[in-house]
C-alpha cells in the first residue's frame, strides 16, 4: 500500500498513469500496490491562491490554475471530505440547453470540456452522453420550449423538439396517455447531454491537481478571512492561520457565510435540494428524463438504481436532510408517468444545500475586497458546469479580470440590472 | 415536515403554508433617493443566516393570514411565532433582529423616513 513511486505522467509527483496495463499489473498483485491518488499534506504557511471548498468546482479551479496558468502554489481547503457536499449529492445531469447567449456560452464551454475530461485527467469520470429529454406537460410549456430550442440551436448547440410518439420511442416505459394529471404533450432532446460519475469528477480533478503540486487539505474549515486595507491576506482555519495572496471561494450553500466573514454580501439564499435513489433494478431507462412542471428528473445509474431529483424545500435551510413532502409530491407524478416505478422501494433520500440566485444564474466574480473571488449561486444545477466553471474561474483568479464567458456573471449585474434570467432552463423553481 | 402553529388555526403541516422570506424588510418610501447599489440591496439581498432567522409565513391553504416566525435554519426548531407589524420578544429573535446588517442599510433608513441616503454608502 501507499506506493508513491512509478513513472511520471504529469511531471511532478511521480504518479503512475492509469491504463489497462496498470490495471493488469495491479490485478496480478492482488490490488495491494495501488498508489494513493493524492497526498494528505499539512498546510504551508503561505500560498499564492487558496481555494475554499473541495467540491468539483473548487478542485477544478485548482487544477486549471495549475495546468492552464502555471500557478501551482495552491491549496484547496475542504471542511469535510472531498466531494462530500453537493458534488456527492446531486443527480449528475449534464446538459447545455439554456436560453440566453451568456448561459449557452458557459454551459457549452463546460460540455465541451466534459467530452475530453476522462482523457485529460487520466481518470474515468464515466461521462455518458445518453441524452437529456425534457418533457412538456401543457401546450404553453411546449410552445415556450420550442422557442428555447430555436435559441439553443442559434447558439450552435444540439437540441430538437420531440413529439409524444418520438418520446415513447426514446423512453418505452413512459405513459403517454393524454388523460393523466401531467400528460406528455411533447418535449425536447439534447443528445450530447447525459450523466457523469460525481465522485469520480472530484477524485479525478483532485488527483490531477495534486500531481501538479496543489495541496489538498481536508478537514480544514475556514473560520475567518483576513484582510489588510481592503486586500485579502489569508484565512483562519481549524488548522491555524494560512496566508494567501488570493482567496477563491467555491462553497455553494455556505458561500453567503464565507462572504460575510469578509463583509461582502451575496444575493444568494440557501435551500435544501431533494433527491433520492430507488433500489437497483435491471436496465429500463437509458436516457435522462426531466420534467420541470413536476420537478422531477430521473436517470438510471450504472449500478441500476433510479436516481431521482425533486424540488427544493420551500424555505431557507442549512439542514442537509431529506424532506418527505417534496419527495412525495415528485413521486406522485413520477409513478403516474412511469407506472413501472410504482412497485420500487426508495433506498435513501437526502438534501444538499444549494445557493439560489435571484435570476437562477451563477455568480463568478471579483468582490470589493482585492484578491477575494466568489464562484457560487449555481443553485440547483451546478454539477453540469463543473469543468467550465473551474476553467473560467481559474482564469479570473489568475488574471484578476473576467474573460468573455465569466464577464456577464459578475456581482455587478445586480446593480446594473443585466440579469440572466434562466428560471425556465434551471429545471427547478427557485 | 415542519409542524407550524398558525396563531389562528393551531398546529398544521408545512404544506398548508406559503413562505414569504425575510421578515422586517421594509420597502423604501423614496426609491429615487437611493443609488442603484442601495436599491439592489433592497431588491436582491436577503439575509441568509445559518442559525436564527426571522421570516414571514402565510397560512395559504387555511385562514390565509400572515404572521412572523423565528426559526433556526440548521435544526428547523421554531422558536417564536408573532404577529405582523411587531418585533420578536424571544431573546434569540431580538438578537437576530438587532444583528441583521439590514438595520444599517440606506434602504431601511429610507423606509423609516430617516436620514437621506448618501451615494455609495450602503453599508
Amino acid at each position: 500500500m501507499g506506493n508513491d513511486g512509478g513513472t511520471d505522467w504529469l511531471g511532478q509527483s511521480g504518479k503512475t498513469r492509469y491504463s489497462v496495463w496498470s490495471l493488469v499489473r495491479n490485478a496480478l498483485a492482488y490490488h495491494q500496490d495501488w498508489q494513493r491518488a493524492w497526498r494528505a499534506p499539512e498546510p504551508k504557511a503561505e500560498y499564492d491562491v487558496i481555494v475554499v471548498g473541495g467540491g468539483g468546482h473548487g478542485l477544478a479551479t485548482a487544477y486549471y490554475l495549475a495546468s492552464v496558468h502555471g500557478i501551482t502554489n495552491v491549496a484547496v481547503l475542504e471542511k469535510g471530505w472531498l466531494g462530500g457536499g453537493n458534488t456527492g449529492r446531486n443527480t449528475t445531469i449534464i446538459r447545455s440547453n439554456y436560453l440566453w447567449d451568456e448561459s449557452a456560452a458557459i454551459y457549452e464551454h463546460a460540455l465541451k470540456l466534459w467530452e475530453g475530461l476522462s482523457q485529460e485527467l487520466n481518470f474515468n469520470v464515466m461521462f455518458s452522453q445518453r441524452g437529456v429529454l425534457t418533457l412538456a406537460h401543457s401546450e404553453h410549456e411546449l410552445r415556450q420550449m420550442t422557442r428555447r430550442v430555436e435559441a439553443i440551436r442559434l447558439n450552435g448547440i444540439d437540441s430538437e423538439v420531440k413529439t409524444p410518439a418520438q418520446i415513447k420511442e426514446i423512453v418505452p416505459i413512459i405513459n403517454t396517455d393524454p388523460t393523466i394529471r401531467y400528460p406528455v404533450m411533447g418535449g425536447f432532446f439534447q443528445q450530447r447531454g447525459g450523466t457523469a460519475r460525481h465522485d469520480a469528477v472530484a477524485w479525478g480533478y483532485a488527483r490531477a491537481a495534486d500531481a501538479l503540486g496543489v495541496d489538498i487539505i481536508q478537514n480544514c474549515e475556514v473560520t475567518a478571512i483576513h484582510r489588510d486595507g481592503g486586500r485579502v491576506t489569508g484565512v483562519e482555519t481549524t488548522k491555524g492561520t494560512i496566508k494567501a495572496k488570493k482567496v477563491a471561494c467555491v462553497a455553494s450553500g455556505h458561500s453567503g457565510l464565507l462572504a460575510g466573514m469578509a463583509g461582502v454580501r451575496l444575493p444568494v439564499e440557501s435551500r435544501p435540494l431533494q433527491a433520492l435513489v430507488s433500489e437497483p433494478i435491471k436496465p429500463i431507462c437509458d436516457t435522462v428524463i426531466m420534467s420541470n412542471a413536476v420537478h422531477m428528473y430521473v436517470s438510471q445509474s450504472d449500478k441500476g438504481e433510479l436516481v431521482m431529483g425533486a424540488g427544493t424545500d420551500a424555505f431557507n435551510s442549512f439542514g442537509q436532510r431529506g424532506s418527505l413532502p417534496v419527495i412525495e409530491h415528485m413521486l406522485a407524478a413520477a409513478v403516474e408517468l412511469y407506472p413501472i416505478f410504482s412497485r420500487l422501494r426508495v433506498l435513501r433520500t437526502w438534501g444538499g444545500i444549494v445557493d439560489t440566485c435571484p435570476d437562477a444564474s451563477p455568480i463568478i466574480s471579483k468582490t470589493e475586497v482585492d484578491g477575494l473571488y466568489f464562484n457560487c449561486g449555481w443553485g440547483t444545477g451546478g454539477f453540469k458546469a463543473t469543468p467550465g466553471s473551474g476553467h473560467v474561474f481559474a482564469d479570473l483568479v489568475a488574471r484578476d479580470e473576467p474573460n468573455d464567458i465569466a464577464g456577464p456573471f459578475s456581482l455587478k449585474r445586480f446593480e446594473g440590472g443585466y440579469l440572466i434570467d434562466e428560471h425556465g432552463a434551471a429545471g427547478v423553481a427557485h | 415536515m415542519l409542524m407550524i402553529r398558525c396563531p389562528w388555526c393551531g398546529e398544521r403541516e408545512e404544506t398548508e403554508f406559503h413562505y414569504g422570506g425575510e421578515a422586517h424588510k421594509l420597502r423604501p418610501l423614496n426609491a429615487d433617493a437611493l443609488s442603484d447599489r442601495e436599491w439592489s440591496e433592497y431588491l436582491f439581498l436577503n439575509h441568509n443566516p445559518k442559525g436564527v432567522y426571522l421570516e414571514r409565513w402565510s397560512h395559504a391553504r387555511g385562514c390565509r393570514r400572515w404572521f412572523n416566525m423565528v426559526r433556526d435554519t440548521v435544526t428547523s426548531e421554531i422558536i417564536e411565532i408573532y404577529p405582523m407589524g411587531s418585533l420578536p420578544s424571544s431573546p434569540e429573535g431580538k438578537a437576530a433582529y438587532e444583528s441583521n446588517w439590514r438595520r444599517q442599510t440606506a434602504a431601511e433608513a429610507n423606509a423609516k423616513g430617516e436620514a437621506a441616503s448618501s451615494e455609495g454608502d450602503g453599508a
